[in-house]
């Protein structure tokens, strides 16, 4: 679905590149999750698939077409929630009649629905300036599942909200989900959307370090408390013994740790590198 | 950590299913639900519910009508006690009774300690 191609990027010349032949491809069907440390490039990345942002090498395709060129056809099936953003002072439906009408597959069924979800109440007239930050965006959030694209891409999606709004979030890409769909989440909270995620890609310095799905995940890494003969890729001390990413023995499944599949592929790339290009 | 949070989601799924099934919520030749309405219901990716039905696929305790959906299989139950015999005779069997070595508990008390616990 998004092919990213020999990608070079910088802000600023002399402070090198940020992007230097970089390569991905991301497919329908998948949540992605995307993952990488302050710095690493996540929301430029995003700027660049999203067409607001020009790559000065390489190119970035939708269904072949570039970005870049902001066809019709591609921008009314990309939506990007930002991880700031600034509502307009409209009422809810003249906000929605304004913009649903860029995005052919919008639905007010949906709309209300994914509304519903969030408990905001089915007032279409509620002002939206008069909405605290984390209603804000649960609006803009119901009306980007709405607008029913095929891409959603979200930076930081589950920044500001409430506890209750983290689960009812995690509801709403598992209901809006499907499989002609893909949807990239960037972000640092990977507690709050572990079980939701596909597949994962971490980012370091212009390179990808890890892509691969959550099952793979599972068939190659066990996290658990270490043994003794284990040879573990990442290690976590505690009070109560040490805790461990290590290489999954025939028929271990553990329950994918994000959190240490993430330190132990910075601290470890080699080692993880080399674990899951290794054939199965 | 427990040994609980250590298991695989998807197959922390099959045994609320199985659950389930057990306490009659489900009933035999009953129908599932779809894999994307119990992945929105319960907040876990659909990939990972594609994991469980296949895995209860392969146990016999649920089966597929082509163009219909899943439903459970007419003798899911002994087919999840089988599931789930296997399933502590592999790991938590072990994890129990090392608990039991550590604390000092002979194979007599053990012996004592369940028949009195079946005869309650």
């Amino acid at each position: 679905m998004f092919t990213i191609n020999n990608l070079s990027f910088s802000y600023n010349k002399r402070n090198g590149n940020l992007f230097h032949d970089f390569s991905l491809e991301l497919n329908a069907g998948n949540v992605y999750g995307l993952l990488g440390k302050n710095g690493a490039g996540k929301s430029t990345l995003i700027y660049l698939m999203t067409g607001l942002l020009t790559p000065q090498g390489g190119e970035v395709l939708m269904e072949g077409d570039n970005v870049r060129r902001r066809l019709p056809k591609t921008m009314s099936d990309i939506f990007l929630v930002p991880e700031e953003f600034e509502l307009p002072r409209l009422s809810l439906k003249k906000y929605i009649s304004i913009n649903a009408p860029f995005y052919p597959r919008f639905s007010m069924e949906d709309m209300k629905r994914y509304l519903e979800i969030f408990e905001m109440g089915d007032d279409m007239n509620v002002k939206l300036n008069a909405l605290s930050m984390g209603q804000k965006k649960k609006v803009f959030m119901a009306f980007a599942f709405a607008t029913n694209t095929r891409v959603l891409i979200m930076d930081e999606p589950t920044n500001g909200l409430d506890i209750p709004s983290k689960s009812q979030f995690r509801k709403l890409v598992t209901s809006g989900m499907a499989d002609d769909k893909m949807m990239l989440i960037s972000t640092h909270q990977v507690r709050d959307i572990s079980d939701i995620l596909d597949h994962i890609v971490i980012i370091e310095h212009s390179q990808v370090l890890l892509n691969t799905s959550m099952a793979n995940v599972m068939g190659r890494l066990a996290f658990r408390p270490l043994r003794e003969g284990d040879q573990p890729i990442f290690v976590l001390q505690s009070p109560f013994g040490a805790l461990g990413a290590v290489p999954a023995q025939e028929g271990e499944e553990t329950k994918v740790d994000l959190e240490m599949l993430f330190n132990a592929t910075l601290q470890n790339p080699q080692a993880i590198h080399n674990l899951f290009t290794a054939s199965k | 950590m427990n040994f609980k949070d250590n298991k695989a989601i998807y197959l922390q799924i099959a045994d609320r299913i199985g659950d389930q099934i057990l306490s009659g919520t489900l009933t035999p030749e009953g129908k599932v639900p779809s894999v994307r309405e119990l992945a929105a219901e319960i907040e876990v990716n659909a990939n990972t519910v594609a994991r469980t039905y296949e895995y209860l696929q392969q146990r016999g305790i649920i089966y597929t009508k082509r163009g219909l959906g899943y439903f459970v299989s007419p003798d899911a139950k002994e087919n999840i006690v089988a599931s789930r015999r296997e399933q502590l005779m592999q790991g938590e069997m072990d994890y129990f009774l090392g608990q039991l070595k550590a604390v000092g508990i002979t194979p007599a008390e053990l012996q004592q300690i369940y028949s009195d616990y079946l005869n309650k």
